[in-house]
């Protein structure tokens, strides 16, 4: 549709509606616009059922939105899914309980053909990344939740995707793992020129990795607000106590509050604003 | 090693304690009470006679666990066989289902003497035939449900890296049916042995457990009859056995996971 081929990802009106015809119809998402340039960190914040993971199934076409268009890399979403312009890292895990964790990591390469011995390395590089290489041949259920998710992580970075869609994925990590995660991932981005979309709950979180973070509400699901951030490349453990930092943190919380007193107002006058 | 020597010890011992005390009780009521021989046989009766008879038992239970083991064997490869046709085509799956669910509903061992009609009656075709149908059904329907029911997620993550339908079908939906597999076999194995020797009693070749048991029944040879039960234990307890083996390897290899779904 749109000719903006400098977007990576462009999400033109796209509305999602589950279970249309039936009594336990959602209005998942309704009319999102939102541009993804390269090398841009997009985080996504809002509250739970906003459509945040939906939006992100959207554009990695696991999911057809209702109304809308989607491109990604100036392609159909359909077209750049099986060109593998993507990785993606879900919510939950999703390891496959028959296979050890190096195996688990091992399977997008498999799928795209690696040999053996370039796959099996990459697959401990990748596990040294998330500090799991002592945990290489152990079955996932033999791992903590937070321990699954990074080797879940690790199995998404394996391809050097150059579209990472992360959905909440340090979720379950601990500070101080969740903070090297951070930095790790910010590293990776800078040296390969990674775009991101990330979903996440933590406004810190959000303001310390973005560029810019995006802010959605509830029922239905829309963008609300958009804060440019951009601390800058050179953000360390000092940033995190910067006034810069503190700064963005509270007006990203303002507009995740005047979203939801908005919302306060409309129910109380029962009137809807579209 | 010697510790799973230990921990298998470990494990055997209580039912083998009860084993000896349940003998021990049952020669001694016998005794006690001067219980008449055929109405029950004190274990040391059935004993010689099995030590006597030896022979004849060991060649009944070979009969019939050989039709048990031939028509379990090709139960679980038509299964199988009949599980990847049905993924392939859902139609067959929106009809065999219901099917497979009704078959289990009625007691199809009854249609032996029409398998014996159709086939010769003097060899054990019939029988590992009708084995074949049960382990059939029950593989069928416990190996379709794993090659369908793999997470949502799985299917998503394979979709995302652009998986062929082959590539989906090898790195998810078999490893994800093993243990149905598996379940399905332990259940479906000691349903091969009752099912092999309850065949027997509708008549064909004279040569199994069952007719020996019913034959010296009938002559009230009652120490004979339990020599022959205790053959049919054994060939049960063996089926069982090996069966519940091969699920614990391939436990070892994928985890506690959820269980198998099983559905006789
Ligand atoms: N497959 C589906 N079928 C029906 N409804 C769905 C489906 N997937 C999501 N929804 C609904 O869409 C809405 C948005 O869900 P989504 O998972 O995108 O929320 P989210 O913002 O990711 O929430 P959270 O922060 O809790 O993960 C929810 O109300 C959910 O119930
Ligand atoms: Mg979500």
């Amino acid at each position: 549709m749109v000719g903006e081929y400098a977007d990576v990802v462009l999400v033109d009106g796209a509305t999602m509606v589950f279970n249309a015809a039936k009594p336990n119809r959602v209005d998942a998402l309704v009319d999102v616009d939102l541009r993804v340039a390269p090398g841009d960190f997009v985080s996504l914040i809002g509250p739970s059922g906003c459509g945040k993971s939906t939006l992100l199934r959207l554009i990695a076409h696991l999911l057809e939105p209702t109304a809308g268009t989607l491109s990604v890399n100036g392609k159909s979403p359909d077209r750049a899914r099986r060109e593998g312009d993507y990785g993606m890292v879900f919510q939950q895990p999703g390891l496959f309980e028959w296979r050890s964790v190096r195996k688990n990591v091992e399977l997008p390469l498999e799928i795209d053909g690696w040999a053996r011995a370039r796959r099996a390395e990459r697959a401990v590089e990748m596990l040294e990344l998330v500090h799991l290489d002592e945990f290489a041949d152990h079955m996932p259920w033999e791992l903590s939740g937070g321990m699954q998710q990074r080797v879940a992580i690790a199995r998404a970075l394996a391809v050097q995707p150059a579209l990472l869609l992360m959905d909440e994925p340090f979720g379950a990590l601990d500070e101080m793992t969740r903070e090297h995660m951070q930095a790790e991932l910010l590293r990776i981005c800078a040296a390969e020129g990674t775009t991101v979309v990330f979903v996440t709950h933590s406004i810190p979180e959000a303001v310390y990795l973005s560029t810019r973070v995006v802010v959605m509400s509830a029922r239905p699901g829309r963008i609300t607000d958009e804060i440019a951030v951009g601390l800058g490349g050179d953000r360390n453990e000092d940033t995190r106590e910067d006034d810069e930092f503190f700064k963005r943190i509270t007006e990203v919380r303002e507009a995740l509050r005047a979203d939801r007193d908005g919302a306060d107002v409309r129910r109380v006058s029962g009137v809807e604003d579209r | 090693m010697t510790n799973r020597v230990a921990s298998t010890l470990g494990v055997l011992w209580p039912p083998v304690l009860f084993g000896v005390l349940f003998l021990g009780a049952w020669e001694f009521i016998v005794w006690f009470w001067g219980i008449e021989q055929f109405l029950l046989p004190a274990p040391s009766a059935i004993w010689s006679a099995l030590a006597e008879e030896i022979g004849a038992v060991w060649e009944a239970t070979y009969v019939t666990g050989a039709n048990a083991l031939v028509g379990l064997l090709l139960g679980v490869a038509l299964g199988v066989a009949m599980s990847f046709v049905m993924m392939r085509f859902r139609i067959f799956n929106d009809l065999a289902t219901p099917l497979a669910v009704a078959l289990n509903a009625i007691p199809i061992i009854v249609i032996v003497p029409v398998l014996n009609n159709m086939f010769s009656i003097s060899t054990e075709v019939p029988r590992r035939l009708m084995v074949m149908l049960i382990v059939f059904f029950i593989v069928l329907v416990n190996v379709s449900k794993g090659l369908r029911q793999v997470q949502p997620l799985h299917v998503e993550l394979m979709r995302s890296y652009a998986a062929s339908p082959w590539t989906v079908m090898v790195k998810t939906r078999i490893p994800n049916a093993v243990p149905f597999l598996f379940t399905a076999v332990k259940i479906a194995a000691p349903a091969a042995v009752v099912t092999a020797f309850v065949a027997e009693y509708f008549g064909g070749r004279q040569n199994g457990i069952g007719y020996g048991i019913t034959s010296s029944a009938a002559t009230s040879n009652n120490d004979v009859t339990w020599a022959y039960v205790a053959g049919a234990c054994a060939l049960g307890v063996t089926f069982f056995t090996i069966s519940v083996g091969l699920e614990k390897t391939t436990v070892r290899q994928a985890g506690p996971r959820r269980p198998g779904g099983a559905t006789t």
